[in-house]
């Protein structure tokens, strides 16, 4: 994987953001991710196949049929092949995937990969109608209004019950802090411009039930985002046809793409099942474990997805999780920092592009092109992991890069 | 007649001006989600906007749609609740556009006061025209056999008259909201003489139902809020007269509308307010108290004269703010207007040569950094000792300025308007969004 773009995460927060003002549409998004891949390597006249992930355009946007957008970027990828794949917030970990495997099948040495989305064309309670396809629809009618949140509570609820609340929202309010920490060091970032003096205290305030939810609070939640990312995955061949060194592109050395049962609920509310089973897979391809993993961007849709992700990657025990984060270990000074220019919470979340952006992250760190935002890449572990996760648990893709 | 019973057959008369639209959308609101009710299912609720012309009426059912949009998508969590048993009401939209049609499917617009002959209550927000009032209750109680309860939102005219008036027994009570009302937290709540005790019941019940702060007043003319209100004008006008020695009249009211903002940190200068209110309005309202207050004149000619000029201000039906006294672009006040040569004067030409008259003023808190801030003594406190030493004119018309609104405050309790100087504050802090009560020792 080579040649990362991600625009900014627009949304609440960035200083340029208005809700009442007119914003880019879906394809300014598009077009200034895919001209920021094509650009490094060398036009589009080296791009065999393109892929497109998206969750909801069709209900944000009023668009479907998003494949035929790529001639729009560049006029040079007229007639080429092109493919539009959702798996709701997993929807960019698909993506990448269906350009794995082309090059995989030697279908194709050059594969343009975006993933996007544009929320904020509705209010957040229009936003969660949206979303609430990610789950099973049977359930939405008795769900939360917010439904994907809702159902996030609960398994805060759930852990807290089994785990104690108050350590656990402790844990939240360090993984908030990282975020934003974090964020505030890559420009792009949704959080870019957070001003919080006390991050931790903010983060601790006590959820509202009547207003939002019952056991998270607006800061434990990833915001409604407007964002696109781009990437291109190559083979050998691909590289050298775009004269680009093997050198300033990461190796996919292993990946696990998981599915589970939508019409089920999870099997255990505290823990990550189908990410800790595509986690699994992934390492195991690429025959590491995940001692040699440098940094990780995992799926941190909510605080407490993030602390349930790290015990679904194996670096902390089963309700461990916030002990392990609380100590400082999972931030961009600790021994495992995850979500590295600030994750779900503190990038954004554009949904359909959120898989991407961690691959592209990944990229830069591991070539340390991170600017601000580099951590320190060890060389006796010079992997990468992401895990993007696609509705509650449901359509997992966890993908592992070298140096 | 228990309280559900009573809101089953609501009248609001004058429901299409500024004070009717909002009591009509609050009440509008209160009776669906009894309705929504599952002992209420089967049972009909009618409100009857009732207002002189077909077209305000038209422009009222677009507001409220606008208006409970709003509230529904505030409160779709518990929305979702109300309607669990409605299958096909999937998504919040649905759910919202659900509320939405229940709501102003109790509405029921007419320019027929004979609706009003079969309601259990009546809301008057019309003119303040004590006579009017009258004529009309006497009418509506004649031909209604409910024997019907009336609210009336009059800011100034005593209750007992309107009671007396028009033969009522005490089926009256003054119910004051603020404007606009389905924003402002505040009602004032005041008897006639007669007004029985059931009514007033019902009417704290109903104000606690709309999560409104009710403070009661006696049944003065002008109440705790005009009270004041009309009082600080009458100074503020004062203030400019005094001024004239040293400025023109346009800079003057331009000085005293900055001092009364900034330097007293309310939300908006005395002279903006007026024009917020209307400058009609306002004029009305001192014409409807003067003559119960004795030993003082509530009067302003300058008012007076502005108006016969058609400088009016109120505000447009969308919200924004009309000129009035002083000219506004965007909100900004751009211009203030001159009675002698019947223009407005930018303020841009005069700006600077009155600030530098005023002196420097002592950095003072924004009126929005320091309403609704829990430390708000930290702010205010520190402002106020800078204040008491500035030597500048400013400064000093603002320190009078601050004694003055004391001393206004304090003559509501002590000629018995007000029942306690607590009242006095909470109707400024909520009615007119101070950042601090009149009655304070801040220059003590």
């Amino acid at each position: 994987m080579v040649a990362g773009y991600n625009t900014i995460s627009m949304g609440s927060g960035r200083k340029e953001f208005s809700p009442k003002r007119e914003r880019p549409g879906l394809e300014d998004y598009i077009k200034e991710a895919g001209q920021g891949t094509l650009k490094q390597i060398g036009g589009a006249q080296n791009v065999d196949e393109c892929v497109i992930g998206n969750f909801m355009a069709s209900r944000f946007n009023r668009q479907a049929n998003l494949a035929a957008f790529f001639p729009f970027i560049d006029e040079g990828l007229r007639y080429k092949p092109a493919t539009r794949v959702e798996g709701a917030c997993g929807t960019g970990g698909l993506a990448l995937m269906n350009g794995i495997k082309s090059v995989l099948a030697e279908t194709a040495e050059v594969v343009l990969v975006i993933g996007f989305e544009v929320q904020n064309t509705v209010k957040a309670i229009y936003c969660a109608d949206f979303l609430a396809p990610a789950g099973w629809a049977a359930n939405r009618k008795d769900g939360h209004a917010y439904f994907f949140p809702g159902q996030f509570s609960e398994r805060a609820g759930a852990y807290f019950e089994k785990f104690g609340r108050e350590t656990t929202r402790k844990g939240f309010a360090r993984w908030y802090r990282n975020a934003i920490e974090n964020a505030r060091l890559c420009p792009t970032a949704q959080e870019y411009h957070n001003t919080i003096k006390d991050l931790e205290a903010a983060a601790m305030v006590e959820p509202n039930a009547k207003a939002f939810l019952e056991n998270l609070t607006a800061l434990d939640c990833s915001k409604v985002s407007d964002g696109a990312s781009a990437i291109a995955i190559m083979s050998e061949e691909g590289l050298k046809r775009c004269g680009i060194p093997v050198t300033d592109a990461v190796e996919v050395v292993g990946y696990g793409q998981v599915a589970e049962d939508i019409t089920k609920p999870p099997p255990d509310k505290t823990a990550l099942t189908t990410m800790r089973q595509a986690v699994s897979n992934a390492l195991e391809f690429a025959g590491i474990n995940i001692g040699q993993v440098a940094t990780a961007e995992i799926h941190d849709c909510f605080t407490v997805a993030g602390i349930m992700a790290v015990e679904a990657l194996g670096l902390a025990e089963h309700g461990k999780g916030p002990e392990y984060v609380i100590a400082g270990n999972t931030a961009r000074d600790g021994k495992f920092p995850i979500n590295t220019t600030g994750g779900l919470i503190g990038w954004g979340h554009p949904t359909g592009g959120t898989g991407v952006h961690m691959a592209v992250t990944l990229l830069e760190q591991l070539k340390g092109k991170a600017g601000a935002a580099q951590v320190n890449i060890p060389d006796d572990r010079p992997y990468g992991l992401m895990a993007n996760m696609g509705g509650d648990d449901k359509t997992l893709v966890a993908i592992v890069v070298r140096k | 007649m228990t309280y559900e019973e009573r809101l089953q057959h609501v009248s609001v008369l004058g429901a299409a001006g500024k004070m009717g639209s909002g009591i009509l959308l609050l009440t509008a609101v209160e009776m669906a989600d009894l309705s929504l009710k599952p002992v209420n299912k089967g049972k009909t609720f009618v409100l009857n906007a009732i207002d002189v012309s077909d077209e305000a009426l038209s422009g009222v059912m677009r507001y409220l749609k606008a208006q409970i949009l709003k509230i529904a998508e505030k409160k779709v969590i518990g929305l979702r609740a109300i309607y669990a048993d409605r299958r096909d009401l999937v998504d919040n939209d649905e759910i919202i556009a659900q509320y939405i049609f229940d709501v102003m499917n109790v509405v029921r617009p007419s320019t027929r006061l004979e609706a009003a002959y079969d309601s259990n209550m009546i809301f008057e927000a019309i003119k303040e025209d004590s006579a009017l009032k009258v004529k009309i209750f006497s009418q509506i109680s004649q031909n209604n056999p409910k024997q019907p309860w009336f609210f009336t939102n009059t800011s100034s005219i005593p209750i007992t008259v309107l009671d007396e008036g028009a033969g009522l027994g005490g089926r009256i009570i003054g119910f004051h909201f603020y404007n606009p009302p389905a924003i402002q937290k505040l009602v004032e709540v005041i008897r006639s003489k007669h007004t029985l005790d059931e009514v007033n019941e019902f009417a704290l019940a109903y104000a606690k139902a709309l999560r409104k702060v009710v403070v009661p007043a006696n049944d003065i003319a002008g109440f705790i809020g005009n009270g004041h209100f009309m009082r600080d004008i009458l100074y503020a006008v004062e203030e400019v007269h005094k001024l004239l020695n040293d400025m023109s009249v346009t800079e003057a009211i331009y000085a005293v509308n900055k001092i009364s903002q900034d330097y007293l940190v309310r939300p908006m200068g005395i002279f903006q307010l007026i024009d917020y209110v209307g400058v009609d309005v306002c004029s009305f309202i001192m014409f409807v108290m003067n003559p119960f207050t004795k030993d003082e004149e509530i009067h302003s000619p300058l008012l007076d004269k502005l108006l016969g000029m058609g400088v009016k201000g109120g505000q447009y039906s969308e919200g924004s703010q009309k000129d009035g006294i002083l000219k506004y672009e965007k909100g900004k006040i751009v211009a203030v207007y001159d009675p002698l040569n019947h223009a407005y004067v930018p303020v841009s030409q005069f700006q600077s040569k009155v600030d530098e008259k005023l002196g420097t003023m002592p950095a003072a808190p924004a009126w929005k950094t320091v309403v609704g801030n829990k430390a708000k003594d930290d702010l205010l406190k520190p402002y106020f000792a800078r204040l008491t030493t500035a030597s500048s004119l400013g400064a000093g018309i603002a320190r009078d300025y601050v004694k003055k609104s004391k001393e206004i405050g304090k003559h509501l309790v002590s000629s018995g308007v007000a029942f306690n100087d607590a009242d006095v504050n909470t109707v400024l802090l909520t009615g007119f969004f101070h950042a601090y009560g009149p009655i304070n020792e801040y220059l003590d």
